[in-house]
């Protein structure tokens, strides 16, 4: 009896954290499939947003205007990452890409503890609803918010990037760049937005992630960030379900390695998926595996 | 004079040390079915790319409707009424055929993301004027009933009208047509060919088309360019571009 109660609460964490991960996992996936560019620093917008949501509370913002303010200032922030780290390589190859965006992830985590100092600092979690008993096992208010809130934000996504003129207008610049800005979309515009909603959705995991995980530090955002990337990958980067089932799919399975094999093998395990992933199907699991015409 | 809707004069450009186009002028008048033709490699889709603001001309003017439309951005020029299809088809594959044209059809709407998110209402009243009017236009090829359809899933003939649908779903004052009959069989072209001249009627519109079939173009076009090597060779109705000794020269050589 106590096995399966285990089982059921590994169960109920690898939805926590696979719904943390999904959230990350979306920013990065939408902005590949727009800019063709891995955002390495989306992780550390995790950990901006922890460390702005804490500066609200701590001035005494009640915490819905704390998480109001931290989603604005963490969309602007991306907003402003592209322009000034991004836009200026969009001719540029791949690579040159790849390599900013690892540096401004170094940017943001240094910036960061020069100005808060690598101390970790105790986050004051503010949702405090009643733990919800099912059966013999009560599950926590942080983990069942962090879930719906997750899940509620994917749907919401997915109707706007399906049925919104803008949301078409992204669909079509990821298609074809070219092509859409002769059809009068604006390229530059529709770029903007995509980090800015990629920055909002990693605001709310960063707030979501610190009430479950306080303390936060400025290098918090750096292996979540790598994981929802794996995630990304294993669900086919540019594949919006895919970010949402790859999220999901790696938190069960770091929770129950965690649990049944062994938490110091924890994360060799997971990047070896990475590269199991990478090696037999690269397009991911929803990817579409793109064929050469020749 | 002021029947001239597009006005080229002087076009130039310069890529490195080649001289792509030069010293072009070309007007077509409203209403106007326009051929561009030329040798492979003469210039015409570089003139394309100039006309939609892809490539910024070195030298000489563009005007739409006396509007200059040099040093303007793509979805600028799409927005004024300048629309395009493509030699190698470039339809979003991926989404439906009706996505297709609504996209087109959402830059003239001149949406904000906050109509999108808080006036509900008028949002969804405006998509569905806007859904109408794609499904008017896409039976203008009979594409309607395919509406759901992926664009990838559609034949090769289908997915070049759909270009030519998705184009006037910004409202074009001027369509520029890159070889619309480009792998298309004799029925097809013929077929396209009577299209062509239905939508130039029916909207109103100006067309300037490149092409390779010339069954095609002596056809349907009341008034032809041929450049060669980026320079204009002749310019006339299509009986003077037939017997001009230049034109023949340069297609069939001496």
């Amino acid at each position: 009896m106590s096995g399966i109660n285990q089982f059921l609460m590994q169960l109920i964490n690898g939805l926590n954290i696979g719904s943390i991960y999904a959230l990350i996992a979306l920013g990065y996936t939408m902005v590949y499939g727009i800019a063709k560019l891995i955002n390495f620093a989306h992780g550390d917008i995790i950990m901006v947003g922890a460390y702005v949501s804490l500066l609200c509370l701590n001035t005494g913002m009640p915490w819905f205007l704390a998480c109001i303010v931290t989603i604005v200032v963490c969309a602007v922030f991306g907003v402003v990452m592209e322009k000034l780290a991004y836009k200026p390589l969009r001719k540029a190859s791949r690579i040159s890409l790849l390599i900013t965006a690892i540096g401004v992830s170094y940017l943001l985590e240094n910036a960061f503890q020069l100005i808060f100092s690598a101390n970790p600092k105790p986050y004051p979690g503010f949702i405090t609803l009643p733990n919800i008993k099912l059966g013999s096992i009560s599950i926590a208010a942080n983990y069942y918010v962090t879930f719906i809130v997750s899940v509620v934000l994917m749907v919401v996504l997915n109707l706007f990037i399906q049925k919104t003129n803008v949301g078409k207008a992204m669909r079509a610049v990821s298609e074809d760049e070219g092509a859409a800005r002769l059809m009068g979309i604006n390229v530059d515009n529709t770029i903007s937005l995509t980090f800015a909603i990629g920055s909002a959705l990693a605001a709310i995991a960063g707030i979501l992630y610190s009430n479950c995980y306080s303390p936060i530090n400025p290098f918090m955002g750096s292996l979540p960030g790598i994981k929802a990337f794996i995630a990304a990958v294993l669900g086919g980067i540019g594949s919006i379900p895919g970010a949402v089932l790859g999220g999901f799919i790696l938190g069960m399975i770091e929770t129950m390695v965690k649990a049944y094999i062994s938490s110091q093998l924890l994360d060799s395990i997971v990047f070896t998926i990475l590269i199991l992933m990478l090696a037999l199907k690269p397009s991911g699991i929803l990817g579409k595996s793109v064929k050469e015409k020749v | 004079m002021s029947n001239v809707v597009l006005e080229v004069r002087d076009l130039g450009i310069n890529f490195g040390g080649l001289r792509a186009v030069d010293g072009l002028n070309i007007d077509v008048e409203k209403n106007q079915l326009y051929g561009l033709i030329g040798p492979n490699g003469a210039g015409k889709t570089t003139v394309f790319n100039m006309l939609t603001g892809v490539y910024e001309p070195s030298d000489g003017t563009i005007k739409l409707n006396g509007e200059l439309l040099n040093k303007k951005k793509p979805h600028e020029i799409a927005r004024k009424g300048v629309s395009r299809t493509f030699q190698n088809i470039r339809l979003f594959k991926n989404l439906t055929v009706l996505e297709n044209v609504l996209i087109a059809l959402d830059t003239q709407a001149d949406y904000s993301i906050l109509t999108g998110v808080l006036k509900l209402p008028k949002f969804f009243r405006q998509e569905k004027e806007m859904e109408e009017e794609a499904m008017r236009l896409l039976a203008v090829f009979g594409l309607d009933s395919d509406a759901h359809t992926l664009a990838r899933n559609l034949p090769y003939g289908k997915q070049r009208e759909l270009e030519i649908v998705r184009a006037l779903g910004t409202h074009p004052k001027l369509l520029l047509l890159d070889e619309p009959a480009a792998g298309m069989n004799p029925q097809e072209t013929q077929s396209l060919m009577d299209a062509i001249e239905t939508l130039r009627n029916t909207f109103d519109i100006s067309v300037l088309l490149i092409e390779h079939d010339m069954k095609l173009v002596m056809g349907i076009c009341e008034k032809i360019t041929v450049i060669n090597y980026g320079t204009l060779l002749a310019c006339g109705t299509p009986e003077e571009i037939q017997t001009n000794p230049q034109v023949i020269k340069a297609y069939l050589g001496e």
